[in-house]
């Protein structure tokens, strides 16, 4: 009898021990690579800071993209339509990634505001922007509507 | 007139199916021994009309009938011939009716090899068949008709299939998903059947088996296959990226996995019966949870279909009826089904244990990462995506546990066994185990790689085991000639699926780790050495294909100074759809690959060029092959299930027994 | 050396059925979390764009580079504007429905040629047919900021005021053109009434 209840004691201590040890490092992993989005009015509200790695996206202005003449390096800006926001790549774009469509870039904020992405993301089979971006255009407007009903008055 | 001909036999399909799902059962109840075997004719007759409505649609794109609007949308009079046929699965309505033909395929094959079981059984797994059939045809019928029509004016011309569509990858990638998706689908019936019937014996897990080692089997092929077909379509070099929709059909394999291994419990040992249900149920339902995501539009990926809310909420019920149902039987009627046993610490039946609590692990984890954004998102909070580094810290190193538990599994015995004697069987791979893993990445990098040195220790430690294993047995018979014969195909099967799984980790750890990327602009008679080759842009050309026209790069690729090879890859621009595609160049080959993708034009005849050498990455796939055709050997060794009728059964029959 | 472990749960009973249940609970918490997660409604409309007018001008014409389309050139009729392009494979798709309500049911759409090339432009509507009174030639998308487009297909519903007074967000087929086909006879209405 005692030994039975030694060895339960032992299986449950085991299975306690063991999803603790799992669950943790799960919600470690987890915390450390969730990437939060930020379109370029949030941005420029400051919401995002400078250090960490986060996505923006917004549509792709027409005539911004620029090219450096000797390496990869590009420059184009996005917009949601209330506010802009330069972003820095260096590499390939993807296939899809064309002026006037949305896009959504990954990588780090600078001091000076820029972004500078570490990867540019277009989806296909869509010919849409990714939600979240069509998602923060219309907060974006809505909020700046309110504001300029607001001085209306 | 042909689209009508083939939405009138996806009606009768539907009805059909209903019949099937009915019938039986009401047989099983009545004792009614017509309307029991009625299953098969139904079942029969099911699958003819679902054969001729997927025949419809496909003269209807050869014809190139743009009076059909899946046609108009997916296809282009200028298609090539053959990517006409495989254009039918291409989106949504056409893969939906692949999808329902596939699971008619495999009502017709347990119909046909299942008449040895008990009447009742029979009559059960097949009306549960019938069940999802009816469900899935509903669906379609009410929501992706794919034979809807433009009347009375036909479209002109085609939107063309998606370029990315159009390739080999494409065409076996689908039907050898779905194969495995719907194949779970058997052992799911089975396990239905079961709690219905109140028992699990070692009977029905031996014939549950080999139905679930095929469907296994061919989910393996279809996510090597998407991997492949992803590695050298999508121009990144990349052969996985824990997008939504390649998780999706991961999970399935991680919980069929586990299944594979459960069964083998309660065949030989009676145990975790329940748990095997569950796991049964577990899987199928992940199949039908990965249908629902790629369609209902709710994640957002690369990957997914075009969305409809309609559809989505149509197939969450879908999923809720089948799902919930089966657990809803399940927390009745599981309790009826017991496992009595003991076994030691040191046995089959723990590692087993362990192997299926870590693959419940690794689901966990793929499944929280998957879905926690869109329930999140859900919830009210930020829409954030979970990225790549997350899955990867987590996953690899349960497989790399569930791979040394492996080695110790093949070897060690059912119910108990003496350490000492496990030790000694063990010692020999061990060192060897440690011995080439710690040489190789000296060997191949001349440096010391910790991950790489892991990877090649378990790949020798599973081999090692493995021949320790099958020397043991060959010894352990009188006759050492037929010894080799009478282990069976299920038991090779069994080793070479193993050892698939080795290859693939050694694949990865390769190119994970000593593969190099280049990206960077070239004007012609630029070079640049990557990996030990040195490449020189040759400039570019123009040529025309069936429905594009493309500019050609010409790459030379240099070994010592002598040129080995001319790598050509291009930038497509397809006239229907006006997309642009970027085609690989790939020097395949067993130790590595060179692979050289075209970026953007740029400024006096430069381009953007990317250009990366990849070694090992074919055992990536090569070990997945060999998983497959050990899962296929393995259930055409198990072929011979008989189980006898039951005496009630055959006096029933009226068989003078 | 054998330590004996009876696996076999010895649990009783009720706590065995409480635990049977959990995954039916589970699967239930999360259907109701996936029904929620379904269907944006893509028919939303931004709240700054109902009852505004269209702009005044609208663009150079696609099909007539010397023409310069403006809102007076609705001349007192509701109409869809429809943004379409020819990289857009959705919008191929739709195609053949447009010109199949346009013919039948006498409906009046006016296209908005959207970050696109003239020539291609104009050779997919000699291709495919053409089921647009008109359509405006927004190159540089000047015309899709004023509207609020944020990609390709869409379509607005303008009265004869030329002011918005709906937005569909996709492709016009035959499950989503008869909410929209509402509201397009009543305005009709609306102008046959004056």
């Amino acid at each position: 009898m005692h030994l039975k209840r030694k060895r339960k004691l032992q299986q449950l201590l085991l299975l306690t021990v063991g999803s603790g040890l799992i669950i943790g490092l799960i919600l470690y992993a987890l915390s450390e690579n969730i990437n939060l989005f930020f379109s370029p009015s949030e941005i420029a509200s400051r919401k995002a800071y400078p250090a960490q790695r986060i996505k923006v996206g917004g549509m792709v202005r027409e005539g911004s993209l620029e090219r450096a003449d000797d390496s990869l390096q590009v420059s184009f800006m996005i917009t949601d339509y209330q506010h802009d926001l330069v972003v820095y790549y260096d590499g390939i774009l993807p296939d899809l990634f064309r002026e006037g469509q949305g896009i959504v870039a990954q990588g780090q904020l600078q001091a000076d505001g820029a972004f500078v992405a570490d990867q540019v993301l277009a989806k296909h089979d869509e010919n849409y922007m990714p939600p979240e971006v069509s998602d923060a255009i219309e907060q974006a407007s809505a909020a700046a509507n309110a504001t300029v009903e607001q001085t209306d008055l | 007139m042909i689209p009508e001909l083939g939405h009138l036999a996806l009606i009768l399909a539907l009805c059909l199916a209903i019949a099937l799902a009915v019938v039986p059962l009401f047989g099983n109840a009545t004792s009614q021994l017509r309307l029991q075997v009625a299953a098969h004719p139904l079942a029969l007759g099911q699958g003819c009309m679902l054969l001729l409505a997927y025949a419809a649609l496909t003269v209807s794109f050869i014809m190139d009938d743009f009076s059909v609007v899946y046609v108009v949308a997916n296809s282009n009079s200028a298609l090539p011939l053959p990517y006409k046929f495989s254009a039918v699965w291409g989106s949504h309505e056409g893969s939906l009716l692949l999808w329902v033909v596939i699971l008619s395929l495999w009502t017709i094959a347990v119909s046909l090899l299942g008449k040895r079981l008990p009447l009742l059984m029979q009559a059960r797994v097949l009306a549960v068949m019938g069940m999802i059939s009816s469900g899935f045809l509903a669906f379609t019928l009410l929501t992706s008709n794919p034979f809807k029509r433009y009347l009375p004016d036909a479209a002109i011309e085609g939107a063309d299939l998606n370029p990315l569509l159009q390739d080999f990858g494409l065409m076996i990638h689908p039907p050898m998903l779905y194969m495995g998706y719907v194949g779970f689908s058997v052992a799911f019936a089975f396990a239905i059947a079961a709690l219905m019937d109140g028992k699990v014996d070692a009977a029905w897990a031996r014939w549950v088996r080999p139905w679930t080692a095929m469907a296994w089997g061919f989910l393996t092929l279809g996510i090597a296959l998407g991997s492949w077909w992803a590695y050298y379509e999508l121009g990144w070099g990349g052969w996985w990226f824990w997008d939504p929709v390649e998780n999706a059909s991961l999970m399935p394999w991680l919980s069929g996995t586990a299944l594979l291994h459960s069964l083998a419990v309660s065949e030989q040992r009676r145990l975790f019966k329940s748990w095997t249900l569950l796991l049964a149920i577990l899987t199928f339902s992940l199949s039908l949870l990965g249908t629902f995501l790629v369609r209902s539009g709710v994640l957002t990926s690369v990957h997914a279909f075009a969305t409809d809310p309609e559809r989505g909420y149509f197939m969450l019920l879908l999923l809720v009826l089948c799902v919930g149902g089966s657990l809803v039987l399940y927390a009745l009627r599981a309790s009826t089904v017991r496992s009595r046993a003991v076994f030691n610490l040191l046995s089959r039946e723990t590692c087993l244990l362990a192997n299926n609590i870590l693959l419940m692990v690794a689901l966990a984890i793929v499944f929280l990462g998957t879905l926690y954004p869109l329930f999140l998102d859900v919830l009210g909070g930020e829409r954030i995506s979970v990225g790549a580094p997350y899955f990867n810290f987590l996953f690899v190193p349960i497989m790399a546990l569930l791979l040394l538990l492996l080695g110790i599994g093949i070897n060690v015995r059912w119910r108990a066994m003496p350490s000492q004697r496990l030790m000694h069987l063990l010692r020999q791979p061990l060192l060897w185990a440690l011995g080439a893993g710690f040489a190789w990445p000296w060997v191949y990098a001349g440096a010391f790689n910790a991950s790489v040195a892991l990877a090649g220790a378990l790949l020798v430690w599973l081999l090692a085991t493995s021949v320790a294993d099958l020397w043991q047995r060959v010894q352990q018979q009188n006759n050492a000639e037929s010894a080799w014969w009478k282990l069976g195909a299920s038991y090779y099967g069994m080793l070479l699926a193993h050892i698939g799984i080795g290859f693939t980790a050694l694949g990865i750890a390769m190119v994970s780790h000593y593969s190099v990327e280049v990206s960077l602009r070239m004007a012609p008679n630029d070079k640049v050495n990557v990996g030990g080759y040195q490449f020189i842009f040759d400039g570019v050309k123009s040529i025309d294909g069936p429905n594009y026209s493309s500019i050609q790069a010409q790459v030379q690729v240099l070994k010592n100074g002598s040129v080995q090879q001319i790598l050509q890859p291009e930038k497509r621009h397809y006239n229907a759809g006006q997309q642009v595609m970027t085609e690989v160049a790939i020097d395949a080959g067993l130790w590595r690959d060179l692979y050289v993708a075209m970026g953007e034009p740029l400024a006096q005849d430069s381009w953007a060029l990317r250009i990366h050498y990849k070694p090992f990455v074919r055992w990536i796939w090569l070990g997945a092959l060999l998983m497959a055709f050990g899962a296929g050997l393995a259930a055409w060794g198990k072929r011979h299930r008989f189980i006898p009728l039951p005496v009630a059964q055959t006096r029933h029959k009226g068989i003078n027994s | 050396m054998n330590q004996d472990t009876t696996v076999a749960t010895n649990w009783s009973g009720w706590r065995w059925r409480l635990l049977l249940l959990l995954p039916m609970v589970l699967a239930f918490g999360m259907g109701a979390l996936l029904w929620k997660s379904i269907g944006t409604d893509p028919n939303r409309l931004e709240s700054n764009l109902i009852g505004k007018p269209i702009p005044e001008l609208l663009g150079p014409s696609l099909l007539d580079q010397q023409r310069l389309l403006q809102r007076s050139d609705l001349s007192g009729q509701p109409a869809l504007l429809n943004v379409w392009a020819t990289w857009c494979t959705s919008c191929a798709i739709e195609h053949p429905y447009l010109i199949q309500i346009a013919k039948l049911e006498q409906v009046r759409i006016i296209g908005i040629n959207y970050h696109d090339k003239r020539p291609q432009a104009i050779d997919w509507l000699n291709r495919l047919g053409n089921p647009y009174a008109f359509t405006v030639f927004d190159q540089q998308g000047d015309l899709g900021i004023e509207l609020g487009v944020t990609g390709a297909p869409e379509t607005y519903l303008v009265d004869a005021a030329g002011i918005i007074r709906a937005r569909h967000v996709g492709i016009l087929n035959e499950r989503t053109w008869p909410q929209l086909r509402q509201k397009y006879q009543q305005l009709i209405a609306d102008v046959d009434s004056q």
